[in-house]
């Protein structure tokens, strides 16, 4: 019982549980299941860039541009749709998904073959991503008159009692888990972020791994572009600004380090199912939604240094132990 | 200690560059492009090269600038700060309420100043106490800060400033020479004999090439990169003045997006990501380019956002260059052995 409350995934859960309640204590209506549904619907954009942030935090990188490419594929998607409306959705979607993908490729390609820190390659991207939005849409809207009804409805059809949106993170948090916890190619992904000397030496491309971690945060940045749009119903330049930092947040909260190799799929949805409480919640309160930025910095900050706290538990940076016990006797 | 800093100081003073090595410098490379940008420009447009055109054009990258300098002592010393754009907008925010209170030109500076500095002590503890990697904790106070901003003022702006607070970012010191523009070239002296010639510069490059060495020479590592947060939190509030003053009014998303242009400017200028190296004369030099650059496509009426891509353009290639050079010369090494 008591391993079972030092995990972080329970510790999660249990807050976010009293969270709920808490608020509905005071608003019974949010905790109907119809409610709690919207919510996790309102979330599943969240869990599934989330989920490929994950895959790139393992192996020791960070991806800045998501949002961005959430931004440039989704003008694409409502462009093709808008243009040639008499396309079949599903074929669009595949469009938008491997463009999104293309895209995590080349932040791969940059990491992987020109060793360039993710950091400087995709706060490039996403100024890069972002602008030839603008460059493709010439700063124009796209609204929900000149995109296909079907292309609309998709993600609102409901099938028991969850839009497909919904169902579509369902189907995104499975694959990840399998891929991640039973797949060699994702356990070269966390043996690559726990430690890349050890994974050289038994043959694994560590470079490599990174570029297959950005490549599939592509792809997912992909397919939640065309879900983003159609959601919204809009697409412009600025769509998903700053939503990057959510995503990270997420991750942060579920317990991914950002020193690599650690990170369950459980913990990363369950940090975004947390933000997504917070920002269902505060409109409900009666908080303005101008809270909402400082709040996810502060869990951020908070949610890192409750990880380094645990981290340094566990004695997992030796080195940096070492140096602390000898600043300890040198003084 | 003072005999192996010494020996740093030695080794880089042994060598004196000769001419012909210092023009396969980086900072060769950047003069060079800076002159062809300076001399593209005033093929572009008849209006560029003009005394009151140029010092206009200098407004565009001083502020930035201020930071930029701070900033490569951080990325020397193998961190980052990602949040200095919204520690300018808190600033300035923080300016502006204080000048709705009706405070004296002083204390709306003090303000600035005192909030810049404690957002980047801030920062400094969380990295340095903590021992949180600094790109976690300012991705974090990035949206703090900002999110402060938005909560304080909303959709609100303030602009409630008096008269002569204009002064930092709109009066001239002498002729076109602005205040903006002489403040920053004393600046970059400053930083130069700070980083090049002084103890706490040798400890800084000491401690980017290995932290680990350093804190064994008897560096205090903590207590190094605490100043350094600090310091650039203490120019963001500077630059806010400056930004502030220059716009006249202020709004949440004051500066947003800055840290790209400010990161870029530094590692233009030569400073590795990976800490260690890179010099004072390179980020001034890239500052310039940058700043050409931005002007030159201004005058083509590049809209803003364009320009964004080619800086990010620049920051990817500019760091890619060096990789592939060496890929190049390795390849042609092992043709030859083979």
């Amino acid at each position: 019982m008591k391993a079972l409350l030092k995990n972080r995934e329970y510790q999660l859960a249990i807050l976010i549980l009293i969270m709920i309640l808490l608020i509905g204590l005071i608003f019974p209506d949010f905790v109907s299941i119809g409610n709690l549904f919207s919510v996790y619907n309102d979330t599943s954009i969240l869990i599934i860039l989330a989920l490929g942030q994950m895959l790139v935090i393992i192996t020791r990188s960070i991806d800045l541009s998501v949002a961005a490419n959430v931004a440039l594929t989704g003008m694409v998607v409502a462009t093709i749709n808008s243009t040639y409306p008499e396309l079949p959705v599903v074929l669009v979607i595949f469009i938008g998904a491997g463009i999104g993908m293309l895209l995590g490729m080349i932040n791969g390609l940059l990491v992987w073959k020109l060793k360039i820190p993710s950091i400087v390659v995709t706060l490039g991207t996403m100024s890069i991503y972002r602008g030839c939005v603008f460059l493709l849409s010439d700063g124009a809207w796209i609204n929900a008159h000149q995109m296909t009804e079907n292309f609309l409805k998709i993600p609102r059809t409901v099938f028991l009692g969850l839009p497909l949106l919904g169902w579509c993170s369902i189907i995104v948090i499975a694959v990840i888990y399998y891929f991640a916890r039973h797949h060699t190619m994702g356990r070269k992904i966390y043996a690559s972020g726990n430690s890349p000397t050890a994974a050289y030496y038994i043959g694994i491309d560590v470079g490599k791994q990174q570029f297959i971690s950005f490549t599939i945060s592509g792809l997912l940045a992909g397919i939640a572009s065309y879900l983003w749009i159609s959601r919204y119903a809009v697409a412009y330049t600025d769509i998903a600004n700053g939503f990057e930092l959510q995503v990270i947040a997420a991750c942060v909260i579920g317990g991914v380090s950002i020193a690599g190799g650690t990170g369950t799929v459980l913990g990363c949805v369950l940090g975004a199912l947390f933000l997504g409480v917070i920002n269902n919640a505060l409109p409900v309160i009666g908080i303005s939604p101008f809270w909402q930025m400082a709040i996810s910095g502060s869990v951020i900050i908070i949610a890192v240094v409750a990880n380094s706290r645990s981290e340094r538990k566990l004695g997992r940076i030796i080195l940096r132990q070492a140096v602390q016990d000898a600043a300890l006797k040198a003084r | 200690m003072e005999y192996i800093l010494k020996m740093f100081a030695g080794n880089s003073t042994m060598k004196k560059p000769t001419l012909p090595s210092w023009l396969l410098s980086w900072e060769a490379f950047l003069l060079m492009a800076t002159l062809l940008v300076f001399i593209i420009n005033s093929f572009a447009s008849p209006y560029f090269l003009d005394a009151w055109a140029l010092s206009d054009a200098t407004f565009n990258f001083t502020e930035k600038a201020i930071i930029a300098l701070p900033l490569a002592l951080v990325i020397i010393v193998r961190e980052i700060d990602i949040s200095v754009a919204s520690i300018i907008a808190l600033s300035s925010v923080a300016m502006g309420f204080s000048a709705e209170a009706g405070a004296s030109i002083e204390i709306i500076c003090l303000v600035g100043m005192l909030v810049g500095t404690l957002c980047g002590l801030f920062n400094g503890l969380l990295v340095t106490m903590l021992q949180i990697p600094s790109i976690v904790v300012t991705i974090g106070t990035m949206s703090l800060f900002r999110g402060i901003s938005y909560i304080l003022l909303g959709d609100q702006s303030l602009k409630n400033y008096p008269e002569p607070f204009a002064y930092f970012g709109q009066g001239y010191v002498f002729s076109v020479f602005s205040f903006e523009f002489v403040f920053f070239l004393i600046l970059a002296v400053v930083f130069y004999i700070l980083l090049h010639k002084t103890n706490f510069g040798r400890q800084t490059y000491a401690i980017g090439n290995n932290p680990i060495a350093a804190f064994y020479t008897g560096i205090n590592v903590t207590r190094h990169k605490l100043i350094l947060f600090t310091l650039v939190g203490f120019f963001c509030g500077i630059a806010a003045i400056m930004l502030t003053s220059r716009l006249g009014s202020t709004r949440p998303t004051i500066a947003l997006g800055w840290e790209l242009s400010i990161i870029t400017m530094v590692v233009l200028g030569g400073v590795s990501i990976l800490g260690g190296s890179g010099g004072i004369v390179g980020v001034v030099i890239a500052i310039f380019l940058m700043g050409l650059v931005t002007v030159g496509l201004g005058l083509l009426n590049v809209p803003g956002i364009v320009m964004s891509i080619i800086i990010g353009v620049m920051l990817i290639s500019v760091v890619a260059i060096p990789g592939l050079f060496k890929r190049f010369k390795d390849a042609r090494a092992n043709r030859i052995k083979n």
